[in-house]
């Protein structure tokens, strides 16, 4: 299913991106794909991040996290890629529906578009699945807020950009 | 009231985690981080509970683990709306005193403000309870009650 990345040129902003994300590095959210039109993201299976005890089900606050982290990030490449430049946009919205429970023991992958860019607003949309994209765990649309380049700072620009020593993983 | 013992509690624990049980414990030593400590996820997250009469107000305490953007900082939006689904599993299962942990059909939250690294809170009201689904609203703020950082919904699939 994992898919060459070399074919997604905007793979390499999009991962250092979640790197910058503390809680995404504590999830273990990697990027498998990103160009200006999707983003992929794989998190993977803990222990820790159960919500059903008996069956080892992980909690729809993680699918939530990692559905927004996949679409906040596909907004960063859309607008990477149509304004060249980077702005970091805040969620304004989301709704996630959950079509079935995650597969224990296996990781999840989000699959998101942003499919509109207006002015102030991004649209997205996002599939949460494991084996198939065509048997979904959850679907989800959000929007985001877009806010002036300039509030993004100096420094996490240079680390987004790649021009900075890599973030530390920890 | 029954006096469960120990010994019970873990072997019932062991097996198949029994929620009735838990949450019958829980409310007579009105003590609930037994019952989120059979959660990792809110371990995880670090998340506590208080209840004060009918009332209960749910706590995330300010934790690096949970920022997302570093440069605020800021708590990412996911561990906000993980926080106050888990707020809102733990109220339905206290109030109506649930054999199974609900089941998540459908979450929507709107971010209001960012949410700062420091401590966060959330209450739940049980809008409608019907058989078979519940529905929940959930507020969520830091240090004000009247200035919300989110507020969500929820349904539910109960028994």
């Amino acid at each position: 299913m994992i898919i060459n990345s070399e074919f997604f040129p905007l793979t390499d902003v999009a991962t250092r991106f979640v790197n910058q994300l503390v809680h995404c590095r504590r999830l273990g959210l990697s990027v498998k794909e990103a160009s200006e039109h999707h983003v992929l993201i794989e998190l993977p299976y803990s222990q820790d991040i159960i919500g059903y005890p008996d069956t080892g089900v992980i909690h729809g606050g993680v699918i939530t996290t990692l559905i927004d982290t996949t679409c906040g990030t596909a907004v960063v490449c859309a607008i990477l890629d149509k304004y060249k430049s980077l702005e970091i946009s805040p969620t304004l919205d989301l709704r996630v529906d959950y079509m079935r429970p995650a597969e224990p023991n296996k990781p999840v992958y989000a699959f998101a578009e942003c499919y509109r860019l207006s002015s102030s607003v991004a649209f997205t949309r996002a599939i949460a699945y494991q084996s198939s994209i065509d048997d979904p765990i959850a679907h989800a649309v959000g929007s985001f807020m877009r806010i002036s380049p300039e509030m993004v700072g100096e420094e996490f620009r240079q680390a987004l950009m790649g021009n900075v020593t890599e973030v530390k993983h920890d | 009231m029954t006096d469960l013992t120990t010994e019970q509690i873990n072997a019932s624990s062991s097996e198949i985690m029994d929620v009735r049980n838990v949450v019958k414990r829980a409310i007579e030593l009105n003590d609930y981080s037994y019952l989120l400590a059979k959660v990792p996820y809110s371990q995880f997250i670090g998340m506590s509970v208080e209840r004060f009469g009918d009332e209960m107000v749910f706590k995330l305490p300010a934790k690096d683990d949970n920022i997302g953007n570093p440069i605020l900082p800021a708590i990412h939006g996911g561990v906000i709306a993980g926080f106050m689904e888990m707020s809102a599993i733990v109220q339905l299962m206290v109030f109506m005193q649930a054999k199974k942990v609900p089941k998540i059909v459908d979450f929507s939250i709107d971010y209001l403000r960012a949410g700062l690294h420091q401590d966060t809170f959330a209450e739940c009201k049980i809008t409608r309870q019907g058989r078979r689904v519940a529905n929940v609203s959930i507020n969520c703020w830091q240090t004000n009650r009247k200035q919300l950082i989110a507020t969500a919904r929820a349904h539910f699939l109960i028994e």
